[in-house]
């Protein structure tokens, strides 16, 4: 507003003082025509060189840097969105493999314990045969042992009762009424200790 | 004499009087400025094209720019201005960094003159009416007659808008030259006011004058940025007739 103002005030005191007096006097040197021709010489000059050499080396420069740091970063950002998918295929893949070598590792484990109940299961029952077969052969043992070591007893029992006798007596005994003894006694032992 | 506010406008000559056939075109003051100007722009924006990835300060400055002068136009006058960019980077750049320069004391202001003003907005003007005429042949008579408007108004919104059509370097260079010199006046006559009253005084219009330093500054770029973004304008309704 003040601007104005004062602007307005030095217009209206040109257009009375500007006829009467020369610019130096006090008037506006913007309207002394005295360097007109030279000012606009001169800018033309200054000018047009400027213009033409920002126009022909300069600006293009610039402009041509602008587009490459806008490609370069394009560029980039391209590359860096291809090495993620990569990354991300790369992680799946990883992911995948350590899924299916866990799922082998089960099934392996799975199958390895499955033999190996197998072979367990196999070894007892033939070890199981093996112990009954052994049962079996020592009982068989145990009776034959059971009906010689009667046998054998009885002899025993009859030589030694034989030897007794003619010790104490001093003659022979008919060995055969010994013998009928002995049986008879063993066989009665041989009762009670069934009965027990 | 040099209390004169008007005093700081004067244009003088520098060096010996250059004549062809008797039109003085001697170097003045004004002329360095515009070269002083000129020179400065290139060697910035020179620094700014190195190339690299990532840019360095003066180059940041550089491509800021050029990205800013670009959004600016495409965004006033379309994607069909794009083979204008330099003339209207280099027209803002000019008009900037001569704004800027005669910020700085004791130098001179080339855009507070209106013949500079005027010879730069008389070139917009002419360039763009003849672009208009070759991409709109005698249709770009259109713009004259805006759309939509009853046939009893048409008449007076014709003359209306011829006479605004006209008046476009008038007020163009008008602006630019009206703000400058104001502003510079201002703060003279606040710098005056200082030495005036003294040390008792002085602080009050001293205090203006610092003031008025970073309006001016404002302006300075305000007024770069209006005089390019109005030729931007200019040239959309030159580019894209829109009838």
């Amino acid at each position: 507003m003040l601007k104005k103002i004062i602007f307005q005030f030095l217009a209206l005191s040109l257009i009375f003082t500007y006829s009467a007096q020369s610019a130096e006097s006090g008037g506006m040197p913007q309207l002394n025509p005295e360097f007109w021709i030279s000012q606009i010489f001169w800018l033309v000059l200054t000018f047009g060189l400027l213009f033409m050499i920002l126009s022909k080396f300069i600006l293009p420069k610039i402009s041509n840097n602008l587009e490459t740091r806008k490609s370069q970063i394009l560029e980039n950002i391209e590359t860096a969105d291809k090495q993620r998918e990569e990354t991300e295929k790369k992680v799946k893949e990883f992911d995948k493999i350590i899924n299916d070598t866990k799922v082998e590792a089960k099934n392996y484990f799975n199958s390895e314990r499955q033999k190996v109940l197998d072979n367990i299961n196999n070894k007892r029952l033939s070890l199981e045969k093996d112990v009954e077969k052994e049962i079996i052969k020592a009982e068989e043992e145990i009776d034959q042992l059971k009906k010689t070591s009667q046998d054998k007893v009885n002899k025993i029992a009859i030589e030694t009762s034989s030897d007794l006798v003619k010790q104490l007596i001093g003659e022979d005994i008919n060995k055969s009424s010994l013998s009928a003894i002995v049986e008879d006694l063993s066989k009665k032992e041989m009762e009670k200790h069934n009965d027990i | 004499m040099a209390a004169n506010p008007m005093y700081q406008f004067n244009v003088y000559r520098i060096g010996p009087e250059i004549k062809i056939n008797n039109i003085d075109i001697s170097f003045t003051n004004a002329s360095l400025f515009m070269v002083i100007s000129s020179i400065a722009i290139l060697i910035i924006f020179n620094l700014g094209t190195k190339r690299s990835i990532i840019p360095n300060k003066i180059q940041l400055l550089a491509e800021l720019s050029y990205s800013f002068i670009s959004k600016m136009i495409s965004d006033t006058a379309g994607s069909k201005a794009k083979p204008y960019f330099s003339f209207i980077f280099s027209l803002f750049m000019f008009v900037l960094f001569c704004n800027m320069f005669g910020m700085i004391p004791y130098s001179f202001t080339v855009t507070s003159h209106i013949i500079v003003t005027f010879v730069l907005a008389a070139f917009i003007f002419i360039g763009v009416t003849i672009i208009g005429f070759i991409k709109h042949g005698l249709g770009y008579l259109k713009l004259f007659v805006p759309s939509g408007v009853p046939m009893v108004l048409l008449p007076l919104i014709v003359v209306i808008e011829i006479i605004s059509y006209l008046s476009r370097p008038i007020s163009l260079s008008v602006r630019l030259f009206a703000n400058m010199m104001a502003g510079h006046t201002m703060m003279k006559v606040f710098g005056g006011f200082v030495v005036s009253l003294g040390i008792v005084g002085g602080w009050l219009p001293l205090g203006f004058s610092v003031a008025l330093t970073g309006l001016e500054i404002l302006v300075a770029f305000l007024q770069a940025y209006v005089f390019a973004i109005l030729t931007c304008i200019y040239l959309n309704d030159a580019l894209n007739l829109h009838h």
